[in-house]
């Protein structure tokens, strides 16, 4: 039987508290924005379809399922 | 391994890098997507327009006058599709390097941001092309776009959850254990995670009989060149961006040392 090994922290502790609510408040401002590009307007909301096609080329280009 | 703390650049200098080599990683998408691709998103919009006269008996459908965005917008805004996606893929990439930099266990900067930036190239790019490849205008039921964008969603998310059960595998085996092995372990947990994923999600089969196959895989490699295209250069800018942080914050601590 192998021995159990080490069990490493899910966040390192050279990464502190402040720095991890920053990254998660970043986070969630990244994935709105790739949202935006990808998935708003014509595949998950339907409040219109300007985005969508404005970044028409885009979408299927970058492999999103579109239309 | 240990960057002594001086040295490691904070959090924000890093955010910042990774958000500027998105976005000139996701120009240099846009401008591969535009040559390589556009030809043939506008080859499958004659098809789609073709397809729509025949539909209306030929007679003056108003379908180009209701267009919010025209073709020549919809080309520029693929830069901006890119340039913004690409900046947003960027910043998440700093983000993953700062949260797991430590346990990356390699000394090698370079080898922490390309390792994270290859790693989302396989998990969230080529696992989910795999089983969902991209489709050109005129191809895709409007019908099924909630449930192609869901399953789109959990494959992207499987993918990358498939790389982590890689590293995992390739870690499981003790500190001794020959390199082969853990190669082994890597590929048999990174296969166990996609094929789970392949099966469980439904196929989406929905490319007209007509539409030329020719077209159609000219399409999806110029998609899946513009994804690749958009993470080989993602990893080596924020590569190069972090190295020459790293050399100027030695710099400033030796100036400092020699100082005080």
């Amino acid at each position: 039987m192998p021995k159990v090994q080490s069990v490493h922290p899910v966040i390192s502790p050279a990464v502190s508290t402040r720095v991890l609510w920053t990254a998660l408040a970043v986070v969630a401002v990244l994935l709105l924005m790739a949202y935006l590009v990808a998935f708003d307007q014509g595949a998950v909301s339907r409040s219109g379809m300007y985005l969508h096609e404005l970044m028409h080329d885009g979408r299927h280009l970058l492999g999103v399922p579109c239309h | 391994m240990s960057l002594s703390a001086e040295r490691a650049p904070g959090y924000p200098a890093v955010l910042l890098r990774g958000l500027l080599a998105g976005l000139i990683a996701g120009l240099l998408a846009g401008a591969f997507g535009y040559v390589a691709g556009e030809p043939r998103v506008d080859a499958a919009i004659a098809i789609e327009e073709q397809a729509a006269h025949a539909e209306a008996g030929g007679g003056e459908a108003g379908h180009h006058d209701d267009e919010l965005v025209g073709r020549t917008g919809q080309k520029g805004g693929l830069f901006l599709a890119t340039a913004l996606f690409g900046a947003a893929m960027g910043g998440l990439l700093a983000t993953a390097y700062t949260l797991l930099r430590r346990r990356l266990r390699t000394p090698s900067d370079t080898r922490a941001a390309l390792g994270l930036a290859g790693a989302a190239l396989l998990g969230a790019v080529l696992v989910p092309f795999v089983k969902y490849p991209p489709n050109p205008p005129a191809v895709g039921d409007p019908a099924t776009i909630d449930q192609r964008t869901a399953a789109y969603l959990a494959i992207v998310v499987l993918g990358l959850v498939a790389v982590w059960a890689g590293v995992v595998g390739y870690r499981a085996p003790r500190t001794a254990a020959p390199e082969w092995l853990r190669a082994a372990g890597a590929v048999v947990g990174f296969l166990a995670v996609v094929a789970v994923g392949y099966v469980m999600l439904p196929s989406v089969d929905e490319v007209p009989a007509t539409f030329p196959a020719s077209l159609l895989w000219n399409f999806r490699v110029a998609s899946l060149g513009t994804q690749v295209v958009l993470w080989v250069s993602l990893g080596l800018g924020f590569a190069a961006l972090l190295s020459r942080l790293g050399a100027r914050r030695s710099r400033t601590v030796d100036q400092a040392a020699v100082a005080g």
